[in-house]
């Protein structure tokens, strides 16, 4: 045992940079599938609402822990090849943020009003036309608030990382502690990493969310 | 290359996979009751109370919100002992679960009761009812019903954050599951299955909480 030091804090606050990497990866690929999820939902092709209809309640049905070591434990036992940590949280948290996403998406989609559908088509634009330039945009302000909600619940989520023993801010902060046995400050100061990172995103998802209510009340 | 899925390896283990799911839940309904409890009193203090305990009850609501459970369920098993509090690491795990659902319960029981328009309330006074009886028989009723979807989500995602407690220790599923891969090198199979028992696990809460929806406001659906 050991007393804290300034090494210590480093340490920490290094790790923070593998807390975003995981997130904003997450992120990319995950709004990828989410737009591919909020498509298939809303398309006028019964199955393909069907098939993402299965993917989102098999990812919001499972826990996230559960995905996780069925990539990293179960997956090489399956296909006898390792996969690291980084790739392992990576894939997971993606195929969470693709399904909540695509929900948030969808019903964004889902809130632009029947009439707006109805005038594009009646100028003779194509679905695709309206989808383009009629639907998304609106969607698209609807959905950035919810959005950034949801990436407060991602960078919260990357903390189950530590779990299969990538070193981000979690795991470097369990490291420190096992060896300061310090686990009270150790612990208040990553939550207050995690809070500095995640507490302005959720202001800044209320003011987009009061600005939004603003600009539709005209 | 063909892998062969051996789940009958895990059959010595049913017994076991029971057991962990059985004491999931029972942790996952001690911290909804728990945290729908904290979510009553923590709304109304937000809408009642004096400035410094609304200002101490949003401070619980930002941090338990915006920081990770897994780091608040530590904080309080491993961080709390060095005050002097040792908790038993299935009271530790139940008290941490619930803090968090809590702080998105009184989320979500503030924004129902501020949904009941302001007549009803001025109503149940002008029929001479108490203000006690008034929030129980006037507000709280459409407040849960106008909110009961979220809470149902809250509700759903507390189940499934219940497979953090493992962690500290506590024997539930994933506890199970980390014996029987320890014992079966079988880590898909029995990742496969836990994922499966929880999907089953949430598709019931579903389903009862649908049930429970139509039979307490059946004019709505």
């Amino acid at each position: 045992m050991r007393s804290l030091s300034i090494a210590d804090l480093w340490l920490i606050l290094g790790a923070i940079r593998w807390t975003v990497a995981l997130a904003l990866t997450a992120l990319v690929i995950g709004s990828v599938i989410a737009l591919g999820i909020a498509v298939a939902r809303t398309s006028r092709h019964a199955w393909l609402r069907v098939v993402a209809r299965i993917y989102v309640e098999l990812v919001q049905g499972t826990p996230l822990l559960g995905v996780l070591f069925l990539l990293y434990f179960g997956v090489p036992m399956l296909m006898g090849i390792q996969i690291d940590a980084f790739t392992a949280a990576t894939i997971a948290f993606s195929l969470s943020a693709g399904a909540f996403l695509g929900e948030i998406w969808r019903g964004s989609v889902e809130s632009v009003s029947k009439g707006q559908w109805e005038a594009a088509a009646c100028v003779g634009l194509r679905r695709w036309h309206v989808m383009r330039h009629v639907v998304w945009p609106q969607a698209a302000r609807v959905a950035l608030a919810p959005t950034v909600s949801y990436l407060v619940q991602l960078i919260k989520n990357t903390s189950l990382a530590a779990l299969v023993g990538l070193v981000e801010l979690t795991r470097s902060g369990q490291i420190v502690a096992g060896s300061t046995l310090a686990h009270l400050p150790v612990f208040c100061g990553v939550a207050l990493c995690y809070f500095a990172i995640c507490y302005p995103l959720a202001r800044l998802a209320l003011s987009l969310e009061g600005r939004m209510h603003v600009a539709r009340a005209h | 290359m063909a892998y062969q899925f051996q789940f009958e390896a895990l059959a010595p283990y049913t017994g076991q996979l029971i057991e962990g799911m059985a004491h999931t839940l029972a942790y996952a309904a001690s911290s909804i009751v728990l945290g729908m409890a904290i979510g009553v009193v923590g709304a109304l203090v937000l809408i009642y109370g004096s400035k410094p305990l609304r200002g101490a009850t949003r401070v619980y609501v930002e941090f338990f919100r915006n920081t990770p459970a897994l780091v608040q369920l530590f904080l309080i098993y491993f961080g709390l002992p060095n005050l002097g509090l040792r908790l038993d690491a299935p009271v530790a795990g139940v008290i941490s679960l619930a803090l968090y659902c809590g702080a998105y319960m009184v989320e979500v029981f503030r924004s129902g009761l501020l949904s009941v328009p302001n007549g009803l309330s001025e109503a149940g006074a002008a029929l001479g009812l108490r203000r006690r009886q008034v929030l129980v028989h006037v507000l709280f009723v459409p407040a849960l019903r106008n909110v009961f979807p979220s809470l149902a989500s809250q509700m759903v995602l507390t189940l499934i954050g219940t497979s953090l407690i493992s962690q500290i220790g506590v024997e539930d599923i994933f506890h199970a599951g980390s014996f029987i891969d320890s014992r079966t090198f079988r880590s898909f199979e029995v990742y496969l299955v836990i994922c499966a028992m929880y999907f089953v696990a949430v598709q019931a809460l579903r389903i009862v909480l649908g049930f429970v929806q139509r039979r307490l406001f059946p004019k709505e659906f």
